[in-house]
């Protein structure tokens, strides 16, 4: 038990990433206002991209923009280049699908004029 | 680079994200979900990573939050339900159970910081050092998004068209 306690002070941004992780999918499962839900989808998407750029730190290392144009360069003095890459890509797609679920949740409204899940399924019988 | 300002920032990004799951009208619960964007930008400009940051802190903070200030103009920016329902036991019984497996998993990942963790040592140092010779990009993520993996970030572009085209057929207003 002391040695899992100690794990987890030594991966401070990995019980952040639970945390937040849980959290926001357990909004996504029990609000029953869509944007809310939203809201949830949002928070277990950035956690995780979080998770992935927390990698990629290094102890006493910079941001991977290379310091001399010559000259062999020392890979532990910068931080990890990929995870920053892979995130980036993994940003936009998830404001992509951020957009089109809003909209989707917009047309809902046109139609149904509600927001509530419940009251959704009950117009829709 | 030390780590010491990471734990007040994770206890504001936590702090945040409650924050906006738990206010009930929706507008300021928007502007709340901003305010956690740009925590998240300050952490990982803290961690070293300042190109995600600033995708972050436009993307996330600004495109995001005007995405659903448009939305909540457009619908009802109240969370009408007062009295709601217990949450279903499935909920209650398998999240905890999820999160005692990631924490009870935390002791075989890497140690935050740590420059001889797996990620680290196999692949990318070799693009930190033949960024400069193959590309003459000092930005390695640069050189790397654009040049390495120039095709996944074309079809990241097809992705955002196709999302645009998404939107723009749910949203048309003289449908059927």
């Amino acid at each position: 038990m002391l040695e899992l306690i100690e794990a987890w002070l030594h991966r401070p941004n990995f019980i952040a990433f639970v945390i937040l992780f849980l959290w926001g999918f357990y909004i996504m499962v029990t609000h029953h206002n869509l944007v809310k839900k939203l809201i949830g989808l949002y928070i277990v998407q950035t956690s995780v991209i979080f998770f992935l750029v927390a990698i990629s730190a290094k102890t006493g290392a910079t941001v991977p923009i290379l310091l001399s144009g010559t000259g062999p360069v020392q890979a532990a003095t910068y931080t990890n280049p990929l995870p920053h890459v892979l995130t980036l890509t993994a940003i936009v797609v998830q404001i992509a699908t951020l957009g089109v679920s809003l909209a989707l949740v917009a047309a809902i409204y046109r139609k149904y004029g509600t927001l509530d899940e419940d009251e959704i399924l009950k117009r829709l019988e | 680079m030390t780590f010491s300002f990471e734990i007040p920032l994770l206890i504001l990004l936590i702090l945040t994200a409650g924050g906006a799951i738990l206010v009930k009208d929706l507008v300021p619960a928007v502007f709340i979900l901003g305010s956690y964007s740009f925590f998240l930008a300050l952490v990982w400009a803290w961690i070293g990573a300042p190109d995600v940051a600033f995708v972050e802190a436009v993307v996330g903070a600004g495109l995001a939050t005007v995405f659903f200030l448009l939305t909540l103009f457009e619908t009802a920016p109240k969370d009408t339900r007062l009295h709601r329902p217990p949450p279903p036991w499935a909920a209650l019984l398998g999240l905890p159970l999820l999160g005692f497996l990631l924490l009870y998993a935390a002791s075989d990942l890497p140690k935050f910081g740590d420059p001889a963790s797996p990620a680290s040592v196999h692949i990318s140092p070799v693009y930190l050092e033949n960024s400069m010779h193959d590309t003459l990009t000092p930005n390695v993520v640069t050189s790397v998004l654009m040049d390495y993996r120039a095709f996944d970030t074309l079809i990241e572009t097809v992705v955002i068209f196709t999302a645009g085209i998404a939107c723009v057929l749910l949203l048309r207003r003289n449908q059927a």
